[in-house]
């Protein structure tokens, strides 16, 4: 019997010691036994965790190939001091979170980041401050991994030499949230990126896109906010998207874009807020999208059509105070625009019903000419466009007769 | 001259019209304002409003208070002072009347509703510019009209006629020769065609200021950089100030040749 309580008494002794082992702790500080982040990741075993105390840290390349929870504690400085990656992920299950990541170098011939993730899953980026960094989030090949509350800042002057903010490729199941970025090139950057999902994020004041993802598939992208990016956020070649609660607001430049969509197919873009962009929706080879319960308020233009869109559906938006709420160009391809709010229908409601007893048209002769012809945008609030529009409202003539909004709302939806 | 341009000025005021003008304008920024909340808002709207009524307005005023001062003016010119004082003095009465109104009409609603906090202020100071250079330039050229025609009918029908030519005939012509022409490159084109023209040159100084640039695409890119320099601003206003010069000058020569 006392053998047995002897046995039972080392297993558990063995099984407190494993324990302790499996969740040994490192501390890191200039005053502790460990003082460099790569002897503490050099000495941990996978599992373990690593916590960085306040202080500077001049360290870069520093390549993880265990499983380690790398947590900062009061916001300790990581300075990576030039030419060379700060982190380099190369195991899974990896978490970064609290730190703050400075002064990684433009180069020409590489894409150094902050943060390189390859070939790894369950990595967790968390909680972290990037400055004055080329990219700060760089991942490739990896999935089911979570971005979420960095703050990502760089004062890029040139698109050629600024890195992107959190660059995806090749990657799924990736979850981005509550990133804060801004003066990057790209904020968001996805390429072959699917079943993610990107939301809560702020993407301000970078040189080019907002956001920007092509050949992404079944992606979800809500509650974003994309503002004054050089050139908004552009989408291409993807399947399955779904955009709802975005606020796009203030890209605002000859060539600004609240959203670009190319070659987008079966995707559902709705409850969006669209303000003072230069073109609120430009689309170009879209099919099958479902736009709903969009606001356009103060763009240029808010809808813009290019050719080779079909079976786009347009209902219960909200067009308000835009210069031109639609350009279209090619044919109808079944393309639809029902129940729209359009600010400046001014038709009537006899039965009340708040449904429009006159259709809509809402491509004006004049947006129709400075679609042919961009030039003729000079014009813009002549006197003489104002008359010809009116003209063509009362008997069209020049813009395609079936563009019509059937059942126009008689007030904005809210 | 200074007492005859005080002379005409009284007498606006005395009939009322120019009171009439200033409660219009007053009541539209008003208006405006109270239903655009923002007074940037208020300023688009406005400019549209400007680059219509004032020259419509400059020309009617114009060939008005011509007509009906005929028997003022041929009891001044019973007296010893030059025709060219007696007719400018006139012409500038009437201008610096009706630019007043604009300006006060407009000025106090946009003061009350603190456009000098606002960055608005600039754009505002530059529409109410525009406006008198329209009112100047409108009511010039229809004192021109009103010297070389005795018949009042055929005076007023060609000083609206002249509104329209260059309000919105012009413009008609100028969109034409656009869409004709589509495969040259336009631009410099489009930058001369518009220069020409006070009422378009006045609407695009004002679209580039209010930021709708980025509307115009690559025009708008070359409109910018040409007034968006100061040789630009000067040059366009040089533009504005011989629309007036050259009319007043044509007043001055009419008028020593014309019999009475």
């Amino acid at each position: 019997m006392s053998i047995e309580i002897m046995r039972i008494f080392i297993f558990i002794i063995n099984l407190f010691f494993s324990f302790s082992l499996f969740a040994k702790q490192i501390d890191v500080c200039s005053s502790c036994d460990v003082k460099s982040l790569k002897i503490a990741i050099e000495l941990a075993k996978s599992g373990d965790n690593i916590l960085l105390k306040k202080g500077l840290y001049n360290e870069s390349n520093i390549v993880i190939t265990k499983s380690l929870t790398i947590t900062g504690e009061n916001d300790p400085i990581i300075d990576g001091g030039g030419l060379t990656y700060i982190f380099q992920v190369k195991a899974d299950s990896v978490t970064i979170s609290g730190l703050n990541l400075q002064n990684v170098q433009t180069s020409y011939s590489q894409d150094l980041a902050a943060i390189h993730i390859s070939r790894s899953k369950y990595f967790i980026i968390s909680n972290n401050t990037f400055t004055n960094i080329f990219f700060a989030i760089l991942v490739e090949k990896s999935n089911h991994g979570e971005i979420f509350n960095n703050t990502i800042s760089s004062s890029g002057t040139h698109e050629h030499n600024t890195g992107n903010g959190i660059h995806l490729w090749h990657c799924n199941n990736v979850v981005v949230h509550g990133n804060n970025i801004k003066g990057m090139r790209d904020g968001i950057y996805f390429e072959f990126v699917s079943k993610s999902k990107v939301y809560n994020n702020h993407s301000e004041k970078n040189l080019r896109y907002g956001l920007h993802f092509m050949f992404s598939n079944e992606n979800e992208y809500y509650d974003n906010t994309f503002t004054n990016n050089g050139a908004g956020v552009a989408v291409m070649f993807s399947k399955y998207v779904k955009i709802y609660g975005n606020k796009f607001d203030k890209n605002w430049g000859t060539a600004s874009y609240g959203l670009l969509l190319k070659e987008i197919y079966d995707a559902e873009i709705i409850d969006n807020l669209f303000i003072e962009n230069t073109i609120g929706i430009n689309a170009e080879g879209c099919t099958r999208i479902n736009y709903k319960n969009n606001t356009f308020k103060g763009n240029g233009w808010a809808v813009k059509i290019a050719g080779a869109c079909y079976l786009n559906k347009f209902s219960k938006n909200n067009f308000i105070s835009n210069a031109f709420n639609l350009s279209y160009s090619g044919r109808m391809n079944e393309n639809e625009f029902n129940s729209n709010f359009w600010d400046d229908y001014s038709g009537y409601d006899l039965d009340k019903d708040g449904i429009g007893d006159v259709a809509y048209r809402p491509v004006k002769l004049f947006s129709y000419i400075v679609n042919k012809t961009p030039e003729t945008i000079v014009l813009l609030r002549s006197l003489f466009v104002d008359i010809i529009n009116f003209s063509e409202k009362v008997s069209p003539v020049f813009t395609p007769d079936d563009l019509l909004d059937n059942t126009p709302l008689m007030k904005q939806i809210k | 001259m200074f007492k005859i341009i005080k002379y005409s000025f009284y007498d606006l005021m005395r009939s009322r019209w120019s009171y009439i003008y200033f409660a219009f304008y007053l009541l539209l920024g008003f208006v405006l304002l109270f239903l655009n909340n923002s007074v940037s808002k208020a300023v688009i709207t406005l400019m549209n409003v400007i680059i219509v009524l004032t020259p419509l307005i400059g020309t009617i005023f114009g060939v008005m208070f011509y007509y009906n001062s005929r028997e003022f003016t041929e009891l001044l010119l019973a007296q010893p002072l030059k025709r060219s004082t007696i007719f400018v003095g006139q012409y500038f009465g009437l201008a610096i009347s009706l630019s007043l109104s604009l300006a006060f009409g407009l000025g106090i609603p946009f003061i009350v509703y603190g456009a000098f906090e606002s960055s608005v202020i600039w754009n505002f100071s530059l529409l109410i510019l525009v406006g008198v250079f329209l009112s100047f330039i409108f009511v010039a050229l229809a004192f021109n009209i009103a010297l070389s025609n005795e018949n009042r009918i055929k005076g007023f029908g060609i000083a609206i006629l002249m509104w329209l030519l260059l309000a919105v005939i012009y413009d008609g012509a100028f969109l034409i020769s656009l869409m004709v022409f589509d495969d040259y490159p336009l631009d410099k084109f489009s930058l001369i065609t518009s220069m020409l023209n006070p009422i378009d040159l006045s609407r695009i100084l004002i679209l580039l200021k209010l930021d709708i640039s980025a509307l115009l695409g690559y025009t708008g890119a070359v409109f910018q950089q040409f007034f968006g320099t100061s040789l630009g601003i000067i040059s366009s206003l040089i533009v504005l100030s011989l629309w007036v010069v050259f009319p007043i000058l044509r007043i001055v020569y009419k008028s020593k040749k014309k019999d009475f």
